[in-house]
């Protein structure tokens, strides 16, 4: 491992001048995914100053009904968050579907949300992968690519973001609060996380330097009816193959609303925009939400090793919808 | 007796409070660390290195490569050549093969150094998959250590396939496995003149002793091997890789201890693996289900010839599991670029028998027939292979004992016809069998003036329960507490005792230890009778009864303290060997299972999740029910996970590992594993060996892949023939 300096910062400014004005300095969150990249070499930085002192560790109701979560929450407790329980059960299940008790307990939000692909070939300093060294090439093409992406990828790169809260929030509609040199910005957190296209070396558009202070979420009724489900080989700790991310809004067995998110499909969470509009006002059923699932999947392009997302996606997707629609029959 | 009671594990608190004492967790003066630079090409040669910037480092000691290296004997050193790479060329015949090992003041120093090593290849051509080499299939030259040849044949399978009514011809694929022991392979080294002390994690300390002493060219006895606590071995600890070698060459290079813990990534490339197989199997049926012929064809993934052999002897258990008269089994490996495969739980067995029993499933369902009754038709009263009577042989009462727990009699025949809400149910089973093997074995017990016998066996504990249960055998041997005995192991100053592999520690090391026991006894009673005091002149031992310490003979009663005082010793001590004697001639020796699985599958996500398990076992007699137990409920979720779970993936390009880690390796977790309910059907075998055990480390994982693999057909109607079986295969 690279010699490196440790400071812990006291303040969220100072803690941006820190990481800015030093182009080999990270932020250090739980560590969870940082240390391993450290070890691994995928990242060297010399300088970590470790952002888990800062007070962004609360989760607060904002005047507008919705949620404001501290970037430094930690995922056990926001899943066990009673606001985040009863307003968007969607975002508990997923945190909880995510890794194992112990690395929740360590994991943040703003870390959760930067956690990086887990593409092995990502993993390895040995290949060759345009996102660790940009125009080295893509080992993943025609290398193994069960967990690779289906949706928005490109010929640089088909690597899929793994975090499953990621999910949750964007299916929520929630911004990310930034905090830069020049102050503070706001950024829809679907327009968080990028495609890969030429440059998949950018993950976010996150500028190096600034610093999440917190996500917010806003005031969504009908997520009290959402549920996230996950599809992977283990009952437990394991990546998502696929998952969905869903809110149902019915009435008089007719969609008013919905949101639906994919997981393990994209190199961002990805929100089905395609689905959600042909949901809006299809009645609740089976055959409206396999065409909303089809009408997202026009799009899919599998690889050689995931072909099997495409139906996998449909019917976990037809599922979830299934099952809070009849929630929402009395 | 003590013998059979659920005793605890004497080293469980040890471990459980962190004072029990790995190889690498020996606190020596001016330790130094090693670590692994690896290749990362899979065919080539070394042209050169760069290692200035990395010698350059804080702390750095050393840098060894091919260029400097020590020479060692290799030549001498083994058959299969687990001893190799040992820096001693410059040939690269596989991606992750060691080629530098970096020496420095810490860890953290050596870690940062080695990734600065540079290495310029001159790149080869390599086949890394072994689907693309089965055109260089080759006939094993040393199977089963040339004991036999690789391939057999009793009647005409051939003649009689071609007629047989029903017929089943399918291929079935296992991957790439690698043991994952939860230590991973560690060895400190010390060198005093031309004496070498090694703590090592390993399954075989005299192994490990014979090994270091031929490739650095000293006596053995000048070669200590410390071993105490093992963290899980599976195969992968029983040669003596080269990690060990070169922690002791190093530790000659920079004349301090040396210390080498191998990452987690370094142990899918440095200790062998399970290697990839290619099952061909051809079964031949009348209308009432009695096997006509049976064919199983084997392939299995080998290194470059460089590096010796290992075969997966896959179709040995269908020479014996079944009364058929036409047979035929064959053997053929298949070079690629990777490293040499080794033993891994159940080797052979593990992955052919979820051939054999998926293809009886196959069978039974084409022949609409109860799968227990179709293996109930076929039931070998006698090896039919060796053409002779089983030592024992209790797999009837597997079968009958396994379905009654199981309920068995609820599954109704055909696919999909089982359902609870979203999931769909399915029941499997298959049958497990794994050879009884035993080879000589030595154990010394003393027994001094405080009461207490130490008994010493150069044996292992790999996690299994060798320290509580030796010591209940030397306990009911010398009718002594528990609290009097103590077992030592994992050291090569106590008597010779085989590798902990083959399952065989329990039936080798068992009858040594019993034997001594009794040498010791034995010279106790001679004690008595030729001490004076007691009166016994005359008298013979079997006048004489040892309880609790004390010799009881006619009229009088004389302690140990007593007896050792006469005499002015400060204890009485034996030594024993037991080895197998000619019982393998005239009978054949194994122990059997009877496997069934509960799985649901979602009917529309496809998730595969497993509800209950039932194994019956005839494993001989008990020695500690608490101890059986474990073995078997872990050789089930072994099972489970090569059913469902595990599968290294090789990137065809580059010949790398790329899930060289247990986040994307996946092995079964605790939300997998269903109850697992476990019997062992009684029997106690003194013809395989005198304790009247069998082994049961590898038994338990028999089986149980084609148990689930069956529970799945059964669930779906869907046969996957490739392991594991994964979400996609079932998904509609
Ligand atoms: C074995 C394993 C299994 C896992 N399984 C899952 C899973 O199933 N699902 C899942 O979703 N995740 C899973 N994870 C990933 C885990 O959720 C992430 O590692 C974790 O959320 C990262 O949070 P952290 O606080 O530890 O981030 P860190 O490792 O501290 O940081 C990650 C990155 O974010 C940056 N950073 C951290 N905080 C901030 C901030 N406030 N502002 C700006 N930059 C910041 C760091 O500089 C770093 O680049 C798994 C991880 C492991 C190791
Ligand atoms: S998919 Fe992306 S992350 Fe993976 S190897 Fe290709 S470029 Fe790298």
């Amino acid at each position: 491992m690279n010699p490196f300096a440790y400071e812990r910062a006291s303040n969220a400014a100072g803690a941006v001048a820190a990481v800015a004005g030093h182009p080999g300095a990270a932020f250090l969150g739980g560590g969870t995914n940082l240390v391993d990249h450290m070890r691994l070499g995928v990242a060297s930085p010399d300088l970590l100053v470790d952002i888990t002192k800062l007070p962004f560790d609360r989760v607060e109701e904002l005047p507008s009904g919705g949620v404001r979560i501290g970037a430094g929450v930690r995922n056990s407790d926001l899943a066990a968050d009673q606001l985040i329980r009863s307003r968007y059960p969607m975002l508990s299940q997923a945190l909880l579907s995510g890794a194992s008790g112990q690395l929740r307990n360590l994991a943040t939000t703003g870390g959760n949300l930067l956690q990086r692909t887990r593409c092995v070939y990502f993993q390895d300093v040995t290949t060759p992968c345009n996102k660790r060294e940009p125009g080295t090439g893509c080992s993943a093409i025609g290398g193994y690519t069960r967990y690779h992406a289906i949706l928005g990828a490109s010929e640089h790169c088909v690597a899929v973001h793994p975090s499953d809260m990621a999910v949750a929030m964007v299916a929520l509609d929630a911004t990310v609060v930034v905090l830069g040199r020049l102050g503070e910005r706001r950024v829809k957190l679907v327009e968080f996380h990028r495609l890969p296209g030429d440059d998949p070396w950018q993950d976010t558009v996150l500028g190096h330097g600034e610093l999440i202070v917190a996500v917010e979420l806003p005031a969504l009724p009908f997520a009290t009816r959402s549920a996230y489900r996950k599809v992977r080989d283990r009952a437990s700790f394991a990546f998502a193959l696929v998952s969905v991310a869903a809110a149902l809004d019915v009435e008089g067995g007719t969609v008013r609303d919905a949101r639906v998110a994919l997981g393990g499909v994209a190199h961002k969470p990805w929100r089905a925009t395609q689905a959600e509009a042909a949901l809006r006002g299809a009645p609740a059923t089976a055959e409206s939400f396999r065409r909303a699932a089809d009408a997202e999947l026009a799009a899919a392009r599998p690889l050689d090793g995931n072909a099997y997302k495409i139906p996998m996606v449909r019917n976990t997707m037809v599922a979830v919808l299934r099952d809070l629609s009849a929630e929402a029959t009395p | 007796m003590i013998v059979g009671q659920p005793v605890d594990r004497r080293d469980g608190r040890m471990k459980v409070t962190g004072r029990a004492r790995y190889a690498a967790e020996f606190p020596l003066q001016g330790l130094a660390h090693a670590v692994l630079v690896q290749s990362t090409i899979a065919a080539g040669t070394i042209l050169s290195f760069d290692t200035a910037d990395a010698k350059g480092q804080p702390g750095v000691l050393a840098i060894i490569t091919p260029d400097d290296a020590p020479r060692l004997q290799t030549k001498k050193a083994s058959q299969q050549m687990v001893t190799a790479p040992l820096l001693q060329d410059k040939d690269i015949i596989y991606n992750g093969q060691h080629v530098a090992v970096v020496v420095a003041d810490t860890l953290d120093r050596a870690l940062e150094a080695a990734a600065r090593v540079r290495v310029q290849y001159r790149q080869g051509e390599a086949v890394t998959i072994m689907d693309q080499a089965l055109g260089q299939a080759a006939v094993p030259k040393h199977f089963r250590n040339g004991a036999r040849p690789p391939d057999s044949q009793r009647g005409d399978p051939d003649a009689a396939f071609a007629t047989a009514p029903v017929k089943i011809d399918v291929t079935y694929t296992t991957p790439v496995e690698h043991h994952n022991p939860m230590e991973p392979h560690a060895t400190i080294a010390m060198w005093q003149g031309d004496r070498l002390t090694v703590w090592t994690a390993t399954q075989g300390i005299s192994g490990a002793q014979t090994t270091l002493a031929t490739l650095f060219g000293v006596e053995p006895q000048n070669v200590r091997v410390v071993s105490p606590y093992v963290g899980g071995g599976f195969g992968c600890k029983g040669n003596t890789w080269p990690p060990a070698t070169l922690a002791a060459m190093a530790a000659r290079v920079v004349g301090r201890p040396v210390k080498l813990v191998l990452t987690r990534a370094q142990m899918y490339t440095s200790n062998g693996y399970r290697p990839r197989t290619i099952q061909k199997l051809k079964l031949g049926a009348d209308q009432t289900g009695k096997l006509l012929a049976m064919r199983h064809d084997g392939f299995s993934q080998m290194s470059q010839p460089v590096l010796g052999e290992f075969v997966e002897p896959v179709a040995l258990a269908t020479e014996m599991l079944y009364a058929c008269p036409n047979v035929a089994v064959s053997h053929r490996i298949v070079p690629v670029n990777q490293g040499l495969p080794t033993y891994m739980r159940a080797p052979g067995e593990a992955s052919g028998v979820f051939a054999l029993e998926s293809a009886m499933d196959e069978l039974a369902i084409a022949l609409k027939m109860d799968p227990i009754a179709l293996r109930l038709a076929n039931y070998a009263e006698i090896d039919p292979h060796e053409n002779k009577p089983f030592s024992s042989k209790k797999l009837r009462e597997c079968y009958a004992q396994g379905a009654a727990k199981f309920e068995w009699s609820r599954r109704t025949p055909g696919p999909r016809s089982m359902r609870d809400g979203r999931w769909l149910v399915g029941l499997g089973m298959a049958t497990a069998t794994y050879p009884n093997n035993r080879r000589a074995a030595s154990a010394r017990v003393r027994l001094g003036t405080d009461g207490v016998a130490i008994v010493q066996s150069g044996t292992q504990d790999i996690g299994t329960g060798t320290y509580t249960v030796m010591a209940q055998v030397a306990a009911d041997e010398l009718h002594l507490p528990l609290s009097h005995v103590r077992f030592e192991l994992g050291d090569t100053r106590y008597p010779k005792a085989p590798v902990s592999g083959g399952s065989s520690t329990v039936p080798s090391v068992s009858p040594a230890v019993q034997a001594a026991c009794a040498a010791l006894r034995a010279r106790l009673f001679d004690m008595a009778i030729a001490d004076p005091r007691t009166g016994w002149s005359g008298a013979s031992h079997s006048d004489l009864r040892f309880e609790n310490g004390v010799v009881i003979g006619p009229d009088r009663r004389i302690t140990v303290p007593q007896l050792l005082a006469h005499q002015n010793l400060a204890f009485v001590e034996a030594e024993a060997e037991s080895k197998p004697g000619d019982e393998k001639n005239e009978h054949s020796l194994h122990a059997f299972g009877a496997q069934f699985a509960e799985v649901r599958v979602d009917l529309e996500t496809g998730e595969i999740r497993l509800t209950r398990c039932v194994g019956a076992f005839d494993a001989g007699r008990v020695l500690n029910a608490k101890t059986a137990r474990s073995q078997l409920i872990g050789g089930i979720t072994y099972g489970i996970g090569m059913a469902l779970f595990e599968k290294t993936e090789v990137d065809a390009e580059t010949g790398r590992i790329v899930n060289a880690n247990i986040a994307e390796y996946l092995v079964p977790v605790n939300a997998d594993i269903p109850p697992i309910e476990t019997i062992l059907v009684a029997n106690d075998d003194r013809i395989g060996n005198p304790v009247g055990v069998k082994g049961m480390g590898e038994l338990p994982m028999v089986g149980a892949a084609a148990a689930v693999a069956n529970a799945v057909w059964h669930a779906t109607g869907v046969r996957v023939r490739d392991l594991p079986i994964r979400i996609e295969d079932v998904l509609a």
